[in-house]
């Protein structure tokens, strides 16, 4: 799920909810995850960025 | 108003003495309490009597030749988040309303063992999730300097309580900065130690990766004597010769790193110049500082969030989707954020502590310590949800938490020590970070440190 894609289903849900206060919450949210997503020492299926030893 | 004398230490000293009783102490702490706390609301629960009764044992012990430790007869009060039998734990919340603990929590054990008295339960941001006491189902606290101002969180009411007088140490707990943040706003000395060192068993968690409990009080030593009796140790007896494993060190020839890269790009003006000039009166005591930096710093703060939300929301399900009104607005709606976030970025999250922890050990690994100010920010203002910082409007709780959050996620023991104030007089922070595991080497090395970085008078007395 991309982060589009889960900002967008979590806002229609704190909108179902009667919640749109959580929205700027889970815009910023968003934003967070971006950042962590983008870090280099996320390792992924095709080998590439597993270039962090953190052991 | 302020008990005397000023630090456990002092006052272990004394009663040791026969020149004060515990019953005296006790006594005055309640009248503080009495005078300051409407204004302050630092206690939601003041256990008046029990500490009477605590404070007439105490001396009677002692009068019989049966003292206990440097905590024998001292008031503390405990941030309530922490059981105490028979009274309740409300972590600042509706949602606790009829809560009565039924035991004392293992810490709370370990203080009556040592003959602490306990005084009261501490007001705090709601369920430990904020940075400045002012979400609570009581009624934010409210700084001893200025009741317009913040005393830091979550806490806040440890904090106040230990400024103010109104008890000599408070037990709080950190989980990105809960105790270093609220000290460091009160000119306080708080202690974040090891992961692991001290129980949290019957502590309402927050995120169980990176809860820690620790004292907020008024010296380094203060924080050893809280620390050895939070740990269930025999603790030196106050005016005796230390034993070699706490003895402090002389401050020449420790070598600090310094952070400043990332962990000094936003600071208050006055904060940076009084930390710059505890590093100055470092260097003149012969301290050797060097610059080290954390090459991930920009993902801290995403991390760091994305496991105590979810860990945090895990808690709290249930009573979101059964009792979401009894939690104070703001609190609810972080916690009901966190019930979104998906498995894999909590894992990327735990892979980010791993880099983290093996940066901040490599920082380590050339020096005694790291050192950086404890909080970017003097104590804020009540209700502000912004801070102006070097130009910018900063959102407090990033703000707050900006430079306390790293050693949560990193287990690295953590101490904040008074350095200064700013020109409207509000305490300044520096933060000394030891190696992973060494807290007792850690309290060690601050109280080398503490006569450089705290000049003056202790706290918010005068």
């Amino acid at each position: 799920m991309t982060i589009q894609e889960w900002l967008e289903n979590a806002m229609q849900d704190a909108d179902r909810r009667g919640l749109p206060a959580l929205r700027p919450l889970l815009e910023a949210f968003a934003r967070a995850t971006s950042v962590l997503r983008r870090a280099d020492w996320n390792a992924e299926a095709t080998g590439r960025s597993d270039t962090i030893d953190a052991r | 108003m302020h008990a005397e004398p000023g630090t456990i230490a002092e006052l272990a000293r004394a009663l040791e003495a026969r020149e004060l009783t515990a019953e005296r102490v006790t006594e005055r702490c309640l009248q503080a309490i009495a005078a300051r706390n409407p204004a302050l609301n630092a206690f939601i629960t003041v256990m008046a009597d029990e500490a009477r009764a605590q404070a007439r044992q105490a001396d009677a012990e002692m009068a019989a030749g049966r003292r206990r430790g440097p905590l024998h007869g001292v008031p503390i009060s405990l941030k309530d988040l922490i059981d105490v039998s028979g009274v309740p734990t409300t972590a600042a919340s509706r949602v606790r309303e009829g809560h009565r603990a039924p035991t004392d929590a293992p810490i709370v054990a370990r203080l009556r063992a040592a003959g602490a008295v306990l005084i009261g339960k501490n007001n705090l941001h709601e369920f430990a999730f904020g940075t400045t006491n002012e979400d609570s189902a009581f009624g934010p606290a409210h700084h001893p300097l200025d009741p317009r101002r913040s005393p830091g969180g979550s806490s806040g009411g440890s904090a106040a309580a230990v400024a103010a007088g109104m008890a000599y140490a408070s037990i709080g707990t950190d989980t990105g900065g809960s105790i270093r943040i609220p000290a460091a706003a009160c000119g306080l000395v708080g202690l974040k130690p090891a992961l692991g060192d001290i129980p949290t068993d019957g502590v309402v968690p927050l995120s169980t990766t990176l809860d820690h409990v620790g004292p907020i009080c008024r010296s380094v030593e203060d924080a050893q004597i809280m620390y050895d009796a939070l740990r269930g140790e025999p603790s030196t007896e106050a005016g005796r010769q230390d034993p070699p494993r706490t003895r402090p060190r002389e401050a020449r020839g420790i070598r600090l790193g310094l952070l400043r890269e990332y962990f000094m790009a936003v600071l208050d003006p006055d904060v940076a110049s009084g930390f710059e000039s505890a590093c100055g009166r470092l260097r003149d005591a012969g301290v050797e500082l060097h610059e080290v930096a954390i090459a991930h710093a920009g993902e801290i703060a995403a991390i760091y969030v994305h496991i105590v939300l979810s860990e945090a929301a895990a808690y709290h399900a249930r009573t979101l989707e059964h009792r979401a009104e009894a939690y104070t607005p703001n609190v609810r709606l972080r916690l009901e954020t966190g019930r979104y976030i998906l498995a894999e970025d909590y894992v990327r999250a735990l892979r980010g502590c791993d880099v983290l922890r093996a940066e901040v050990d490599h920082a380590l690994s050339g020096c005694d310590a790291l050192i950086l100010p404890a909080l970017a920010v003097p104590a804020t203002t009540l209700g502000a949800e912004t801070v102006r910082v070097g130009g910018a409007e900063e959102p407090i709780r990033s703000i707050m938490l900006r430079l306390t959050q790293l050693f949560n996620l990193t287990a690295h023991p953590a101490i904040t020590v008074p350095c200064g104030k700013t020109r409207d007089g509000f305490p300044i922070g520096a933060q000394i970070v030891g190696a992973r595991g060494a807290t007792t080497a850690l309290l060690q090395l601050a109280r080398a440190l503490e006569p450089c970085l705290t000049p003056g008078p202790v706290g918010l007395r005068s």
